[in-house]
């Protein structure tokens, strides 16, 4: 924290600096220097003691030293011309007889970060390649690496390459790595270090010499080289089998790593390297540092995607500490979950049963989603101690079970009735919205059975006047339609007044569409309504699919050994858990019968899309059903904020026109301009337009009410490619729809990116407009021999450029809006 | 590849900031500072990022260590290195706390230097490092009158001096060269016990993990040999004499350790570099050779003698809402307390005598109690250390040094076994 009296500090420091009396004695003025550094780390500001401290680094006292460089080198950057001073005396330093003064200086020397130093550099980093002492030539080696990243664009003498690879047969070991690091920094643009045979195997038979971070190093840049023959292949694999038991965790995982990459079309070697690994990972799962049980666990979750059944044995290794903290006991248990089997299920959940009282309400949550998961295939003793929670009337541990009960019901059915019966009085301690919103859809589903549904429905009707929350309206609203057809006679007269009161007095649009929807959907007849509302329960067979299949090694070894396991496994495996269950069967709804139930489809997806954003963003699973694009996926997450699509979108445009269309290929964006025939798009609610985008995963940001022009509307989605198993590559796709309401000329394709797939793209084109046409044709009709025919114009903007991702979108876009104003008609 | 390396307080003050590939702006420590100040439990997430740097961080000695990196790096070789740095930080300041840390800033800022160029991990070898390392720690040791109670009437031995005291081994090791300080080895046997007993007092699971652990202080050092019990066997199928065996189900050595007398004569040989070091690591789940150290019924009950216990301190979770707690306690150096916001009593015993039995009652008021407020009683977490004990059995039959040292040097062996995680069902 910089402290107040900054100034006044440095201001002191610079007279004592320049005391001659502290000058002389070396004591005092090292001790001078001390306080310098202290006050640096502090966070303040000496930059100004600058020359006064490149005096002081004239000294033979290396302590003085190491401290005068520590100063040097964080404010070289500030001032370039007084740093010249100090090269000289470091160029005197780098021939200094002592090795430890010469490695020293080159250190430094190259820290300094000053471009216009690098002349001076030169010839002592040259020397210091050739230099007698190891810790000499290590810094050198680095030194290369360094200066090459000062100027990226300038071109490293090839001598100087060639020497760095010869220099990976110095007998220091760590000169040898160095020069692996250094080389694979300086040729980065020709993809690193040249991996031959050669320097393979000569990496493999000193990797012994090496220590931890040495060994590391060196099989992760090995993980580029691909074996020529079997026999070779085989052989490094037993050379580097003692490594994979390695008792150190990042030599093993560095091992693993290497193991996978060079026999990924082996699959049978895969997993018996899995095997032997499960060892070292389970003793880092009990290592004495936290964060490496962590990184264990996180690991441990990859391996177990692939090979289920791996650590079953050893299930009591993922049994939470009570001192542990709670981001290793989420994990834990999210193992536990995996490890169920018939033996060990009673030891299991009686201990994730301990965790459901934790202080922590985080983990009590968890621990009561993971028995929900168990439940699935344990469904009777877990909702015993479900049930048994309940008991405890505490807000945080209902809310959970309840949620979990309704994720449960929905897979496994015949759960119900224990479900039933345990939902009595448990509204009174329910607080927050996600546990009320899943009690009522309990309600509304199971009310015929739940004896005192109609009175728990007109006490929260009775108080919906003081209700915050959007999604509990919307979803009493849905519960009480379906008690409604169940139990007429005790509900009509509070589902009149809720109507009434949503229709005349809700000031939400959202609401207030969705109550007269019902209404309206009442007079359609009481058949209607209940096919409408009841059309779609679970199905028991949705119980068998729950095991999840192991999945080939391939689709996680790339992450394998990285961070994204630790940061990003937890909203993977959320999006698992809590996945509502509705959404399942959309996900699984094929696209051919859209425009079929889109109109009873797209009530449901206002209320649940709304009932809960968490859900919404979720699981946003890929929605998108084979009968369109079966390799292109699109997903809702990471949302963009309005914020930001306003940002990313005028920043593009200006791109855009600035640099005309040519030119847009090198910031790797597309923009693609449109047009597209289906005014019928413009009489659509923005609701039920919304809807049916969010129905293919596409979020709607921004619109003008319907049927004023100009018409408008901002989209965005993320494109995800799967079909390339390994490099999963995903898009942004930010959007607008334009109807300005004058006649369009009827341009067909402009395309802003010049691409040589223009021949396949007007292909699909075709196709796409003979489908317009189909429908354009019947829109002719309706619209009474309207002259001129309104277009709306399609505006994509997609970063990175992925044409073929773009075109499906497009496809996709063309289809919702073509399926909207059928609807219309 | 480590970006930058810095060292917060917990009250985010910096001690320490080294930038290795130039770049980031200062703000960085910041923007760690604030990501973890925003979450609201009091452990976040040891992986955490702010666009595409990422910060791996560990927390030892209270303080967070920190490390910034790319998305593609090794956590386990991230972590590793962050807890390396911890140690040897331990080993040159003698102890790790914001005040040794803060006071000893130029010998980390010159470790760090040699350890890590432009961001590669170079050496953290105390071996190598001792031939770089120039500054001296600065140690911070109150004068205290019992270091006078270990000298005896005219230098005579008195009973004390052949006990190390407890502080002896958190001293810097490279004082000992300039203040020729005494040449010692300490050899630790360290043992984490993580223990679960049901309700009906069955143990349903037992875990130990054990190290030796060596502390050297000695300038120089050709070899060591270390004995452990002849019966101590590894795995579950090799058994060997006739007593009862000391068994692991699993060993790791330090890369160091010359194994070629272990086979036949338990032997460990190495040549203990300065520092400390783990030179062997074990495992063994589920059947303990000795009876578990606590039990609790109804009451905690220890039922393994001739030592004691210290610090024992239990941990009982009570129901929501319980507002205060009445006591009978069986002596006075116990206390208890509600901890209301943890939700929890907490038993303290500062020492637990070998063989006896402590009992307590604790009452407590719930002002809305039901029946199934008794399920958020337990379960019993207990944390202890007892000294003098392995849990596995584990014992060094000798310790010696060839050549024989010149000059007086102290050879010292100690166990412990930590709890890692004892918790009691109720």
């Amino acid at each position: 924290m910089p402290y107040l009296g900054g100034e006044e500090t440095v201001r002191e420091l610079r007279r004592a600096l320049s005391n001659p009396n502290v000058q002389s004695d070396p004591l005092r003025y090292r001790n001078t220097i001390l306080k310098v550094i202290r006050t640096m780390s502090q966070g303040v500001d000496v930059s100004g003691l600058f020359s006064e401290m490149v005096k002081a680094c004239a000294t033979v006292d290396v302590v003085q030293k190491k401290l005068v460089y520590v100063f040097l080198c964080s404010y070289a950057t500030l001032n370039p011309e007084l740093s010249l001073l100090v090269i000289n005396t470091l160029r005197k330093d780098c021939q200094d007889p002592n090795p430890m003064v010469r490695s020293l200086a080159l250190r430094n020397m190259t820290n300094l970060r000053l471009p216009s130093l690098v002349e001076y550099v030169e010839q002592p980093l040259t020397a210091g390649l050739r230099d007698r002492a190891a810790c000499v030539r290590r810094v050198a080696v680095l030194g290369w690496a360094k200066l090459h990243n000062l100027h990226p664009s300038s071109e490293i003498d090839a001598a100087v390459v060639n020497e760095l690879y010869s220099l990976l047969r110095d007998p220091d070991p760590v000169v040898m790595v160095n020069c692996l690091r250094a080389l694979e920094e300086i040729l980065k643009e020709e993809g690193g270090i040249a991996i031959n045979k050669p320097i393979t195997h000569h990496l493999l038979n000193r990797l012994k010499e090496c220590d931890i971070w040495g060994q590391s190093e060196v099989l992760r840049v090995l993980q580029r080289y691909r074996p020529q023959s079997e026999d070779e292949l085989f052989d490094i694999l037993s050379l580097l089998d003692s490594f994979l038991v390695s008792p150190h965790p990042p030599v093993m995982a560095a091992t693993l790593s290497l193991f996978l990459s060079i026999s990924s079309n082996l699959p049978v070697i895969s997993l018996a390297a899995l095997e032997r690994v499960s060892g070292p990972l389970l003793a880092a799962c009990g290592s004495g540092s936290r964060e490496m049980r962590f990184a264990a666990v996180c690991h441990i979750q990859l391996l177990l995607r692939s090979v289920p059944g791996l650590l079953g044995p050893h299930y009591k290794r993922f049994f939470c500490g009570y001192a542990e903290p709670a981001y290793i006991k989420e994990r834990k248990m999210q193992v536990l979950v995996e490890l169920v089997n018939d033996e060990n299920v009673a030891m299991i959940l009686d201990e994730l049963k301990g965790y459901c009282t934790d202080v922590n309400t985080d983990t009590a949550q968890a621990a009561i989603s993971a028995i929900g998961r168990i439940g699935r295939s344990y469904s009777d003793r877990c909702l015993q101690i479900l049930t048994g929670l309940l008991g405890l009337k505490q807000d945080h541990i209902t809310s959970a079970v309840v949620q979990t009960m309704r994720d449960l019901v929905w897979v496994c059915p015949q759960c119900s009735d224990t479900v039933c019966l345990a939902l009595d009085g448990c509204e009174e301690t329910l607080q927050d919205i996600q546990g009320r919103q899943a009690l009522l859809w309990l309600l509304g589903v199971y009310g015929e059975r739940i004896s005192t549904a109609p009175y728990t429905l007109e006490v929260l009707i009775d108080r919906v006047r003081s209700e915050a929350s959007l999604g509990i309206k919307m979803e009493l609203l849905t519960a009480t339609m379906r008690l409604f057809l169940c139990r007429p006679a005790e509900t009509q007269d509070m589902l009149g007044r809720l109507l009434h009161y949503c229709i005349e007095e809700e000031t939400d649009m959202c609401v207030r569409d969705q109550a007269l929807l019902y209404y309206r959907l009442l007079h359609c007849g009481i058949e209607k309504t209940r096919e409408v509302l009841q059309g779609r329960r679970s199905d028991p067979s949705l119980g068998v699919l729950i095991g999840r299949p192991a999945k080939p090694v391939s689709q996680w070894a790339r992450c394998f050994n990285t961070l994204e396991p630790l940061s990003q496994g937890a909203v993977e495996a959320e999006s698992d858990s809590r996945g509502s269950p509705e959404h399942v069967t959309y996900n699984s709804k094929p696209n051919a019968d859209l425009s079929d139930t889109l109109s009873c489809s797209h009530i449901e997806e206002v209320h649940s899309g709304s009932d809960s954003a968490m859900r919404c963003s979720d699981s946003s699973t890929n929605v998108l059903a084979s009968s369109i694009a079966a390799p292109l996926s699109l997903s809702l997450s990471p949302a963009v904020s309005p914020e930001d699509f306003e940002h990313l979108w005028l920043q593009r445009q200006a791109l855009h026109t600035e640099r005309g269309a040519e030119k847009i290929e090198e910031v790797d964006c597309a923009w693609i301009e449109e047009c597209v025939r289906c005014p019928a798009v413009l009489h659509c609610s923005p609701q039920s337009l919304q809807a049916a985008m969010q129905l293919v995963n596409i979020q709607t940001l921004a619109f003008t009410p319907q049927q004023m022009l100009p018409w408008r509307v901002y989209l965005y989605t993320h494109t995800q490619r799967s079909h390339s198993m390994d490099a999963p590559n995903t898009t942004l796709i930010l959007g607008e729809l334009l109807c300005t309401g004058e006649a369009n000329q009827k341009s067909g394709v402009k395309k802003g990116t010049a691409d040589s797939e223009a021949g396949a793209e007007g292909k699909e084109d075709q196709l796409v407009r003979k489908e317009m046409d189909a429908t354009a044709d019947r829109l002719r009709v309706s619209e009474d021999g309207q002259e001129e025919e309104e277009g709306i114009k399609v505006i994509l903007n997609q970063q990175p450029k992925d044409d073929d991702a773009l075109r499906q979108f497009l496809t996709i876009l063309i289809t919702v809006l073509n399926t909207l104003s059928s609807e219309k008609d | 590849m480590i970006s930058q390396v810095f060292i917060l307080s917990s009250k985010g003050d910096h001690l320490i900031y080294k930038d290795f590939r130039g770049g980031a702006g200062n703000d960085i420590v910041s923007i760690f500072y604030e990501k973890v100040t925003a979450l609201t439990g009091d452990q976040p997430p040891v992986v955490m990022n702010h666009k595409d740097i990422y910060f791996v961080h560990i927390r030892q000695g209270g303080l967070y260590w920190v490390a910034t990196t790319t998305a593609g790096s090794s956590p386990f070789t991230i972590t590793e290195f962050l807890n390396r740095l911890a140690a040897l930080v331990k080993d040159y300041c003698g102890s790790l706390s914001e005040k040794s840390v803060q006071m000893n800033f130029a010998l980390i800022y010159e470790l760090l230097d040699e350890i890590v160029d432009y961001g590669y991990i170079q050496t953290t070898s105390s071996d190598v490092l001792k031939n770089f390392i120039q500054t001296e720690a600065v140690t911070s040791r109150p004068f205290s009158l019992f270091d006078l109670s270990n000298v005896g009437l005219f230098g005579a031995e008195t009973q004390q001096s052949k006990v190390a005291p407890s502080s002896a081994a958190t001293r810097p090791i490279q004082s000992s060269r300039e203040q020729g300080g005494k040449s010692e080895i300490f050899v630790d046997v360290i043992e984490r016990m993580t223990v679960v007993i049901g309700s009906n007092g069955l143990l349903m699971k037992a875990d130990v993990e054990g190290e030796i652990r060596v502390k050297c202080y000695m300038p120089s050092c050709s070899e060591m040999r270390i004995g452990l019990n002849e019966e101590f066997s590894i795995g579950k199928s090799q058994l060997r004499g006739y007593g009862a065996a000391v068994r692991v189900d699993e060993c790791s050595f330090h890369q160091a350790v010359r194994l070629d007398e272990f086979d036949s004569h338990r032997i460990l040989r190495l040549c203990p570099s300065q520092g400390e070091q783990t030179v062997m690591q074990y495992q063994l789940s589920d059947d303990l050779p000795s009876a578990l150290p606590f039990r609790l019924f109804p009451t905690i009950e220890r039922d393994n003698g001739g030592s004691a216990a210290i610090n024992v301190c239990a941990t009982i979770p009570v129901p929501k809402g319980s507002v205060s707690l009445s006591q009978e306690l069986s002596s006075p150096d116990q206390s208890a307390e509600l901890k209301p916001q943890s939700r929890a009593v907490v038993w303290k015993i500062a020492r637990f005598a070998g063989g006896t039995q402590l009992s307590a009652l604790f009452k407590l008021e719930v002002p809305s109690l039901s029946s199934a407020s008794m399920l958020e009683v337990g379960p019993v977490g207990l944390s202890f250390e007892l000294p003098k004990i392995t849990a596995t059995g584990l014992q060094i039959r000798f310790l010696r040094l060839s050549p024989i040292q010149p000059g007086p040097s102290q050879r010292w062996v100690r166990y412990v076994t930590h709890s890692d995680s004892y918790t009691i069902r109720i």
